[in-house]
């Protein structure tokens, strides 16, 4: 490991020592981070891969059902009035943090119109119930959405800690103790050349 | 808060989805999708897109998946449902992970 083009001195010594002291705090710090992150997402993606089944079910089930709906009606009547929704997906969006990971969240509020968007009278009862699996549908998807983008920025985020708790863990400190060694064996260096300096001139000067 | 999901789709499928409220963009090929898609990223907080479109318009959409909103989801088109989102998952757990921890077990 290559050690740090700094001088040997004491001044040097200290500022390094300070550093190393703030690496190895800020290491095991991102490593909790990490470790935290790690667990949650494993949580995360159970959860995200459940629903995703369960959303690909049950909209498979009201695409099939909607495809009844529409071989038993004509395409220009059912486009007509399902091109008309009373309903319309009310919902927040938030954004909140998940150890600093800025994630969406989403609150879906309870629709304002219930029932069908079109008159009884016009249309089977096969797009009726398609509706409101659709419905349905729709209120799982948006969990979903909010599951599944949690999770890929968790991801993301946590691929990014892990470079830097290596980066920590590998590069930085080792310089550091490799440097503070280094700084150290220079100064006793010095402060041996020192004493068998002064020996030697004391020596000179009793000879004399 | 109106009007913000959309959802993108090549088949009639999108069709129902009008009923619930979403906003549907019918496109007939790749390019108009891509279009579209770049378009209502803008506007819109959640975009369903049909997984055969998703598959070609990934880079993009990873793209967009980098900011907390927008949200695009891949959904199962009326054709059957493709494995685009299961491999994104996959992909994002060997990411953090460095294992797969989901779909291995079922194979077992």
């Amino acid at each position: 490991m290559a050690r740090l083009n700094v001088n040997p001195t004491r001044m040097e010594l200290k500022k390094l020592k300070a550093r190393l002291s703030t690496a190895v705090r800020g290491h095991k710090l991102l490593k909790d981070k990490s470790d935290e992150m790690i667990r949650r997402f494993s949580v995360l993606i159970r959860e995200n891969k459940k629903l995703r089944d369960e959303v690909e079910l049950l909209l498979g089930d009201s695409l099939r059902q909607f495809a009844l709906a529409r071989s038993l009606s004509g395409r220009s009547q059912i486009e007509k009035v399902f091109s008309m929704p009373s309903v319309s997906v009310a919902a927040d969006y938030e954004i909140t943090s998940v150890l600093g990971v800025d994630v969406p969240k989403i609150t879906l509020e309870s629709k304002s119109v219930d029932g069908l968007p079109y008159a009884y009278a016009e249309i089977t009862s096969e797009a009726d119930a398609s509706v409101e699996k659709i419905n349905l549908a729709i209120e799982k998807l948006i969990r979903l959405a909010e599951l599944e983008k949690t999770v890929s920025l968790l991801a993301v985020e946590i691929e990014r800690n892990k470079r830097r708790v290596n980066a920590l863990e590998y590069v930085m400190i080792p310089q550091l103790n490799e440097t503070i060694a280094y700084i150290r064996s220079k100064l006793e260096e010095n402060e041996r050349a020192a004493t068998t300096r002064l020996m030697k001139v004391k020596s000179m000067i009793e000879n004399r | 808060m109106q009007g913000k999901t959309a959802i993108i789709g090549n088949g009639d499928s999108v069709l129902s989805f009008k009923a619930g409220g979403v906003d549907a963009f019918m496109v007939a090929d790749t390019s108009e999708a891509r279009e579209t898609l770049r378009k209502l990223a803008k506007q819109y907080k959640i975009i369903f897109i049909t997984d055969d479109l998703a598959e070609q318009l990934d880079d993009l959409i990873t793209r967009i998946n980098s900011e907390p909103y927008p949200i695009v989801v891949a959904i199962p088109s009326d054709t059957g449902s493709g494995d685009y989102a299961r491999r994104k998952m996959t992909e994002q757990m060997e990411r953090a992970l460095g294992v797969d921890i989901l779909f291995n077990k079922e194979e077992k």
